[in-house]
């Protein structure tokens, strides 16, 4: 409902000067997020770079709720939700982690699992939980993965393997549209194969059902490829924002140099340079 | 013998069934249990005195789910350890339900119009008879409704909760609400079995619930141990199944004399720690096995 009226002047999701350190006044004070601004655009597919604690994961904490910033607002679809709780904000915005553990109950079925997803707070509480009407467009969803899943709707999650665990955390956090998704390389603990297809499907899903997105990942190549513009973030920061026609014929090489001419250094990120 | 077993065991499934909603839905070892348990044997045994003994039960329904929100909101909203603010709302409640019986440990229910008497009264059976059948209705009655309450959204919400908090917690589920809910089932049901067994037994003693959590998880663990675990309906059926085989036990332990009557609790202890720790002999004999053929070969 979100989505309906046309001219839209709101962007779906404003940042406005967020920051966030953590441990203040102890030695082990940190700042994560450091005056940080970002619009993201209804149609957007955001690929974010960025090493180990440059403020990638605490950017998505940020928006989904896990702590409060220090200071800066969020607005989603022009409603503030800085101070929201996190289940407030949930129901708007979808998350998936690097755990394929973390998304799904395992000792719930899969209908289970999906139905939960599906009917969040929109249903009588004593209501059944799995409704039979519910039943074909799970399947159908399941069925587009071509995993198989469709025809083992009464199986527990937990007997699932990570690939198809992380597959379907991807429908629940989608299936009841939400107004953003966030994937915070939810690919990673995957191997190669299953990653580029839980990948696939991630796209296909993005797409389809236009869900602005923003996806933290440590593949450079895989973040030019993917979605209409990269972001880069360094010490708490938004060093790089590429849009697409620049990200257009850009490769890795520039891509560094980029930075480099940014912080008059080279990268020394191994993660992301072994990942090229 | 086996008569006197079977009735206890019927009556106390209802306490088996709490212990196995906070124990295995929500995944939280819940110590409130002693109290609550008391709680619900202190309150039916005054409304029973007082000539309500049907409301009584009620009531004490809603006085354990009193005491399970207590601790619910102990864990939730403040942050207190789930073992210690069982603990906590326990020992608060011990002067609560001293409160609640007059500031005296005893209440006798002799000659009072209790739930078993006034049935007995009506129905054309023997005292046995009724007091097996109100065992068979009761712990039917909960488990259907506990059954069908687990497979409604909301329940759905409490098994999601203890299965997997963190993916609750980042969903638009509240998180805290939804275990408060599950812990004030699994009190007010344990509470009930409190008040009913107060009228069976015709007095109430403010030390009736010591050790009431260990015969709680047993029944659930024999349960799970003949049954497995798998569903949440097969999962209260097996904690049911557990509480009367548990009784079986009880009495065939006492039967044979070795132990006299104090013994109770410590047979209820070993029980239930024999019971826990299968799992981890049987991985110690897999492993002793596995290591002795590696030996053998090389």
């Amino acid at each position: 409902m979100w989505h309906t009226y046309a001219g839209r002047e709101n962007a779906v999701l404003e940042i406005r000067d967020i920051s966030k350190t953590f441990g203040k006044g102890t030695v082990n004070e940190h700042t994560a997020l450091n005056h940080v601004s970002l619009k993201v655009e209804n149609q957007d597919f955001i690929t974010i770079l960025g090493s180990n604690g440059a403020g990638k994961s605490t950017l998505f904490g940020a928006i989904v709720g896990s702590f409060l910033v220090d200071s800066g607002s969020i607005l989603l679809d022009g409603d503030d939700i800085t101070y929201l709780p996190e289940f407030r904000r949930a129901r708007r915005i979808g998350i998936l982690f690097q755990d394929p553990m973390k998304g799904t109950a395992p000792d719930l079925t899969i209908e289970e699992n999906l139905s939960l997803a599906y009917n969040q707070e929109r249903r009588f509480p004593l209501s059944k939980a799995v409704r039979k009407s519910d039943l074909a467009l799970f399947r159908e969803e399941l069925a587009s993965f071509g995993m198989g899943l469709e025809d083992r709707m009464k199986m527990k999650v937990g007997l699932l393997s990570g690939g198809q665990r992380q597959a379907m955390t991807l429908l629940m956090a989608t299936i009841a549209k939400p107004q953003l998704l966030l994937l915070d390389e939810h690919t990673a603990a995957l191997d190669p194969a299953t990653a580029e297809k839980v990948m696939a499907i991630t796209v296909k899903i993005v797409e389809e059902r236009h869900i602005p997105t923003m996806m933290i990942t440590h593949n450079m190549n895989m973040a030019l490829k993917t979605g209409n513009r990269t972001l880069m973030l360094d010490d708490g920061e938004i060093i790089l924002d590429i849009d697409a026609k620049q990200r257009d014929g850009m490769g890795v090489e520039q891509l560094m140099s980029l930075y480099s001419g940014k912080k008059g250094k080279g990268m020394d990120n191994d993660r992301m340079l072994l990942s090229v | 013998m086996v008569l006197s077993a079977l009735q206890l065991g019927l009556l106390y499934s209802l306490l088996a069934m709490g212990v196995y909603i906070s124990f295995r839905v929500l995944n939280t070892p819940d110590l409130t249990a002693e109290g609550s348990f008391t709680l619900g044997v202190a309150v039916s045994a005054m409304m029973t005195v007082a000539g309500h003994p049907f409301l009584g039960l009620l009531l004490a329904f809603l006085a354990g789910m009193g005491a399970g929100l207590i601790t619910g909101v102990l864990q939730t909203k403040l942050g207190i350890h789930p073992i210690l603010a069982g603990i906590l709302t326990m020992s608060g409640l011990y002067t609560v339900n001293l409160a609640v019986m007059g500031a005296s440990a005893n209440v006798t229910l002799l000659d009072k119009q209790t739930l078993f008497r006034i049935l007995i009264k009506q129905l054309p059976f023997t005292k046995d008879v009724v007091r097996v059948l109100v065992g068979v209705v009761l712990a039917a009655a909960v488990l259907a409704v506990l059954a069908w309450f687990f497979h409604t959204h909301l329940g759905l919400c409490i098994r999601a909760t203890g299965n997997n908090e963190a993916m609750v917690r980042s969903s638009s589920i509240n998180a805290d609400r939804i275990r408060n809910l599950g812990l004030m089932i699994s009190n007010g049901c344990i509470a009930l079995c409190g008040g009913v067994i107060a009228q069976y037994q015709g007095y109430a003693d403010i030390s009736g619930g010591v050790g009431i959590m260990v015969v709680g998880l047993a029944s659930v663990i024999i349960g799970e141990v003949l049954l497995g675990r798998k569903g949440v309906t097969l999962g209260l059926i097996s904690a049911v199944a557990g509480s009367v085989i548990y009784r079986l036990i009880i009495a065939l332990a006492l039967s044979t004399n070795i132990f006299p009557t104090y013994f109770l609790k410590l047979i209820s202890a070993t029980i239930v720690a024999i019971a826990l720790c299968i799992p981890t002999v049987k991985e110690r004999l897999h492993v002793a096995h596995v290591r002795r053929e590696g030996k053998r070969r090389a």
